[in-house]
């Protein structure tokens, strides 16, 4: 993008309001929930569901992942809205967790605990989810202040981990190795991948 | 389509069927490409006229006949089946077709044949999954039944559902249905029907030996390496809240096949 172009794109991203990731981020899991009241999520509407949301948690896991290096290799700055994207991941993980447990095992308790201890593509899941939740809880400013901007930064990198385990779990969920739990693997390792070896990171902001 | 007269069997179950819309939009023919909704969108392509099928190996009579004259011998029987997947979904979908076993017999199998072989079309052209540089299966696809399981009243070769003949995407214009079996038993398409000695290879066991064995039997026993098989869903039932239900040993044929495997240990011949 031209340096003119790439400031107004930069200026319009900071005049739109924080909120507003919030509400385009939960178009789809609505989306997800009319379509499935109505009963036009077609043949198999569970696994429509499901599959929807664990999709969804995955993408804005990867977007709040890419946000880093598309500053630093694009200059497109989206860092205010870095928070929201790694909430939306985990609300639409939470989401995808909730579906499998409720309308899927129908609340069934045993065969929940059962099936994730047995099946490692659930065991893997429920992990990523797992350490999603230290992530959200401590997704504000408070948390950032308590405990220390590396300490902090350092819990934080666990979204990697957690992205790495929701990929492994889309491709463990499906027969053969279709292009498409095939392609966020890549990206997910694409973005570890520059994480590890992406050069000098940025010096955080004066606060 | 014209309609297919068909008569009726006491092999049928009596659970409703599944729309058709569902049985026509919803299938895994990876010809046609990995996802559900891939073969209706791409199988159009397949030319199904004419269709050459050979019956050939270890036969005192074996012949390649188009299709019509495959067909011409055998009177066509409504078989309303439930149908399996492997992925822990179920259908039930009434079949036209013919007993497996007549075409057999026609062929005179020699006393050295023990497995039955079958091959799908191989067409590139017309089949996406097929072509381009990742594929998910060898090809042509293959599969096998054990003769006596060939031979079973039960196993069919469907040309039609719904009294119509077969979609494209359901296998046209000649599939081979095992009721009591993962549905990716009842190979699609088939060109070639081949009577041998040694248990063929199959197209999935050759990808995932550990995930799906020779037999493949439905069994809820006996779980997908990587997930349960103990209950599935039926397609086009209730919406998003509808409930599981057990599957069924055998797919709910015990009765009819159980004695096919006597004796044998299913959890490791699976």
């Amino acid at each position: 993008m031209p340096a003119e172009r790439l400031k107004s794109f930069n200026a319009a991203l900071r005049r739109l309001p924080g909120f507003s990731v919030y509400i385009l981020g939960f178009c789809p899991a609505l989306w997800l929930f009319c379509l499935g009241l109505e009963d036009r999520l077609g043949p198999e509407p569970v696994r429509a569901l499901e599959h929807g949301l664990g999709l969804w948690a995955l993408r804005f896991l990867l977007a709040a992942l890419a946000v880093t290096p598309l500053r630093r290799l694009a200059r497109i700055d989206l860092l205010r809205f870095r928070r929201a994207l790694g909430l939306l991941a985990f609300y639409y993980a939470a989401l995808h967790v909730a579906a499998y447990a409720a309308i899927d095992m129908g609340l069934s308790f045993d065969a929940v605990m059962a099936d994730i201890a047995k099946r490692p593509y659930l065991t893997i899941g429920m992990a990523g989810f797992a350490l999603l939740t230290p992530l959200a809880l401590t997704s504000n400013d408070w948390s950032i202040r308590r405990m220390g901007a590396e300490a902090w930064r350092r819990l934080h990198r666990l979204a990697y981990v957690a992205a790495l385990a929701g990929a492994a779990h889309f491709l463990l969920a499906v027969k053969s190795l279709p292009a498409e739990p095939a392609i966020y693997a890549a990206v997910t390792g694409l973005l570890l991948f520059y994480r590890l070896f992406g050069g000098r990171r940025i010096a955080p902001r004066a606060p | 389509a014209a309609g297919m007269q068909a008569a009726k069997s006491p092999f049928s179950t009596t659970e409703k069927p599944t729309p058709l819309s569902d049985v026509k939009s919803y299938n895994n023919f990876y010809e046609f490409g990995p996802g559900k909704a891939d073969p209706a969108a791409n199988a159009d392509a397949l030319t199904t006229a004419p269709w050459r099928v050979s019956v050939e190996g270890l036969a005192a009579r074996p012949g390649e006949f188009d299709l019509e004259d495959f067909m011409k011998p055998y009177a066509l029987e409504e078989r309303i089946y439930r149908m399996r997947c492997v992925e822990g979904w179920s259908m039930v979908v009434p079949w036209v077709g013919f007993p497996l076993a007549e075409v057999l017999k026609k062929a005179e199998p020699l006393g050295a044949a023990k497995f039955v072989a079958f091959e799908s079309l191989s067409r590139p052209e017309e089949m996406p999954g097929q072509r381009g540089l990742f594929q998910l299966l060898d090809w042509p696809y293959v599969e096998g039944l054990r003769l006596d399981e060939a031979m079973h009243p039960l196993t069919i070769l469907a040309v039609g559902l719904y009294g119509e003949a077969l979609p494209n995407q359901n296998g046209a214009p000649l599939r081979l249905v095992v009721p009591w079996k993962y549905g990716f038993k009842s190979i699609k398409s088939i060109v070639r029907i081949r009577l041998v000695e040694k248990q063929p290879p199959t197209s999935w066991n050759k990808q995932a030996a550990g995930e799906y064995g020779f037999y493949s039997n439905v069994n809820p026993n006996v779980d997908h390496p990587r997930w349960s098989q103990a209950t599935e869903r039926r397609i086009g039932e209730g919406g998003l809240f509808a409930k599981r239900r057990p599957t069924l040993m055998f797919n709910g044929y015990a009765e009819e096949v159980a004695s096919l495997y006597s004796g044998m240990n299913l959890q490791k011949l699976f």
